[in-house]
């Protein structure tokens, strides 16, 4: 009888399915797969190397270009860890401001993660109606930094500057229309606050909608039920975090284990799947989309009320205002100093880790009290998923493959770096 | 039709029966070519009102002229054709597949009396040709000679394989009811019973009596077809593009054509065998082509709407449905028919 060979199918790095560069060797019995092992580096931008070589400023922006999904959020990590070395607390506002930008950007991530979940099982309309609404949160980034993705708004310290008393307007063009340009621009004609008050009382319905085409869904259920299933302790083992580990039944969530920024003044609820298997993954998602939009609510209330500074007003490490730069002979060298060589972190080291939309995402800093980072390194969550891959993909079959990816949740740009 | 036929005689002599009959065929096949290009187009401008976005509009007023921008652009692309590729069957796999898709049209019935070829076995000829069409897919699967189109063509015979049979059980009951294989006579056998009489024939059509074997076929016809949800075949997010991810330029075309031609054709012989053909819904209304046409557009509305809403099924549960539902549904509604039929209560007499 001849030999028996498994089939062995070099799945990405270019597939519709890869979630960016993806390669994944598969060894599949049939159509049943034996062994799935992810190769990775395709999207490898030395960003730790690059920082070593970027005055601590200078590297913010490469932040937001690691998870280029949830940009604000690795900024966020990024600047805690250097105030956990200079010792310093941005002002309250300033944190008030990162927490609501933080969930913001959680909604981002997981509508994106939601609609191209839901395009590799093959629900195609998903994905158009998660974007619609993910415009309008890009809309906010925009507003308070002029960028739609990679914002660099959060700085050590604080954030850049206070969030802006008006939005920008569409205008009437060849395609737009009065009467369309009128409806744009309805939710716009208050401050970024109104806009964003006005999103949370619209966003609720849309989750209803989309738990309308998908929750009870027969073959959504089908296909996602009992498929990828990591049990409590396994999750615990493989170092999951996130949903990927909530979904699994563990309540392990960083914004109330140990807080950050204003996380200690909001209320909210962790939501935890039972049964570890994509479908749960899939609706910890969804009630933690719920959950932000509450966190995003009390927010909005605070900031309305509280006005104050968004920056320190610690010299070292904060350009001073123009007018006592102009005016005054220390601020003037401050300001010399920090534009010219930048500010300078003390010597030590120091690990900041927020509760990123995927999981724990860490900044582990050294620094030598130069003007830039002696080593930076950078803990992904979806590094750690992704490991898990061949565990949880084997026995399933490919379609299911590409099930476990879109419940992973994984974006390249932190996996490789 | 009579002074042409004459003038034809004068022109051919004896050839002229030959000539008449591929003149009918072009009548069939340039109309349905054009259809299909303008489902292509209706498939994109629907979807797109579906998902909130607009679809083709720049090609022409509304996107019109979309479908024909497409045709060029595949027109004048190479053909590229892998080097492991068994180059004739490579190029022999859309052919095949095409062919079948247009060649059951003979038989569907326009109205009572346009019809190509009205033969008494043209469901079996329609059912025969349709599934030939799984061999065009098979072949260019395995003439690719790459791993992805290897698997889609695996996955699409096992699936035609497993509905032709669903689809052949729900045929039966048909048939069954109507006494004959012909298919103008199923369509006027459905014009006949008790709710016809009152002038609501829409009642008296099969998908009434039969609506489970409705449902069945309709459903198997949309995996006969490998549309969403029941894509494998072609499972973009698993397997790139299936049976056909290694072709390029018109050859792609062609199996996109096929593929469209195939949706036509199951929403035609859906509306002659269970919605009655070119029969009107009312007595008041005259019957003719027009109904058809429009039972088609619904059917095909269907297809297009279904696409936007489901997820794709996985493979092994299209063949649970199959094998572990439709099939048993139809036997024990072959039965339950037959029964039905030798009782008291036949209205099928």
């Amino acid at each position: 009888m001849a030999e028996l060979r498994n089939f062995t199918l070099n799945f990405g790095p270019q597939h519709p399915a890869a979630h960016g560069v993806l390669r994944l060797v598969l060894e599949l019995d049939g159509e049943v797969v034996v062994r799935a092992d992810p190769h990775i580096g395709l999207l490898h931008r030395a960003t730790e190397k690059l920082a070593e070589h970027r005055t601590w400023l200078q590297s913010v922006p490469y932040m937001d270009r690691l998870d280029y999904v949830s940009m604000m959020c690795n900024e966020h990590a990024y600047c805690m860890a250097i105030e956990k070395l200079l010792g310093i607390e941005p002002p309250l506002r300033a944190r008030y401001i990162r927490t609501m930008f933080d969930e913001i950007t959680r909604i981002l991530n997981h509508l994106l993660s939601l609609g191209t979940h839901a395009l590799d099982v093959g629900a195609m309309t998903m994905v158009l109606y998660t974007f619609r609404e993910r415009e309008d949160l890009l809309d906010a980034y925009e507003a308070v930094s002029g960028a739609r993705m990679h914002a660099a708004y959060y700085r050590p310290g604080g954030v850049y500057r206070d969030l802006p008393d008006r939005m920008p307007q569409y205008r009437q063009s060849k395609w737009k229309d009065a009467a369309t340009v009128d409806a744009l621009n309805a939710a716009r004609q208050g401050s970024l606050l109104d806009y964003l008050e006005d999103f949370t009382n619209r966003f609720p319905t849309c989750l209803d909608e989309y738990e309308t085409l998908l929750t009870d869904n027969r073959i959504w259920k089908q296909r996602l039920v009992g498929i990828g299933v990591v049990s409590p302790e396994r999750a615990r083992a493989l170092g999951f975090s996130g949903p990927m580990l909530r979904g699994s039944g563990v309540e392990w969530d960083l914004r109330k284990k140990q807080p950050y920024a204003a996380y200690d003044r909001v209320d909210f609820d962790i939501p935890v799947g039972s049964e570890g298997d994509s479908y749960d993954r899939y609706l910890v998602r969804m009630a933690e989309m719920r959950q932000s939009t509450r966190i995003v609510r009390q927010c909005i209330d605070w900031l309305r009320a509280n006005p104050g500074p968004v920056m320190t007003d610690n010299a070292k490490v904060a350009p001073p205002s123009r007018e006592a730069m102009k005016s005054n002979m220390e601020e003037l060298i401050h300001h010399f100093k920090l534009f010219t060589e930048g500010m300078h972190v003390p010597q030590g080291e120091a690990y900041a880790a927020v509760e990123h939309p995927k999981g724990e995402f860490g900044i582990y800093l050294v620094s030598d009290g130069a003007n830039k980072p002696y080593r930076l390194k950078i803990r992904a969550p979806g590094f750690v998923h992704l490991s898990a891959m061949d565990e949880m993909a084997r026995g399933h079959m490919i379609a299911d493959v590409v099930t476990i990816i879109g419940s992973q949740d994984i974006v390249f740009g932190e996996i490789d770096r | 039709m009579a002074a042409l036929h004459e003038f034809l005689t004068s022109l051919f002599g004896a050839a002229t029966p030959t000539i008449w009959i591929v003149l009918q065929i072009v009548a069939i096949v340039l109309p349905l070519m054009a259809v299909v290009a303008y489902l292509t187009y209706a498939e994109r401008k629907i979807i797109g009102f579906m998902q909130v976005r607009i679809g083709p509009d720049r090609v022409g007023y509304w996107g019109l002229l979309q479908p024909i921008a497409d045709a060029l652009k595949l027109l004048v692309k190479e053909i590229i054709i892998p080097t492991g590729a068994d180059k004739a069957l490579f190029l022999l796999a859309p052919i095949l597949s095409i062919v079948p898709a247009l060649a059951a049209w003979a038989v569907i019935p326009f109205s009572d009396t346009l019809i190509l070829a009205d033969v008494n076995a043209g469901l079996l000829y329609a059912m025969a040709v349709s599934s030939l069409g799984v061999y065009g897919i098979i072949l260019a699967g395995w003439a690719s000679n790459s791993k992805y189109a290897f698997l889609g063509s695996m996955r699409s015979a096992a699936q035609l394989i497993s509905y032709e049979v669903a689809m052949g059980m729900a045929l039966i009951t048909v048939l069954m009811v109507s006494n004959s294989l012909n298919l103008a006579d199923i369509v006027r056998a459905q014009g006949e019973g008790i709710f016809a009489s009152h002038g609501v024939s829409f009642f008296s059509w099969n998908w009434l009596p039969l609506l489970p074997m409705f449902v069945v076929y309709l459903v198997s016809g949309v995996a006969e077809t490998n549309r969403a949800p029941f894509d494998m075949a072609e499972g973009e997010s698993e397997i790139v593009a299936g049976f056909h991810v290694e072709y390029s330029g018109m050859a792609f075309a062609i199996f996109f054509l096929a593929e469209y031609a195939n949706m036509i054709l199951v929403s035609a012989l859906t509306a002659t065998l269970f919605l009655g053909g070119w029969l009107s819904p009312v007595s008041f209304l005259p019957d003719g082509l027009f109904w058809l046409l429009a039972k088609i557009s619904a059917l095909l509305f269907f297809f297009l709407w279904i696409r936007a809403t489901f997820p794709r099924y996985r493979y092994d549960q299209v063949m649970r449905l199959g094998w572990k539902v439709f099939i048993p549904l139809c036997l024990v509604w072959i039965v339950v028919v037959g029964c039905w039929m030798m009782s008291p209560w036949n209205i099928w007499k």
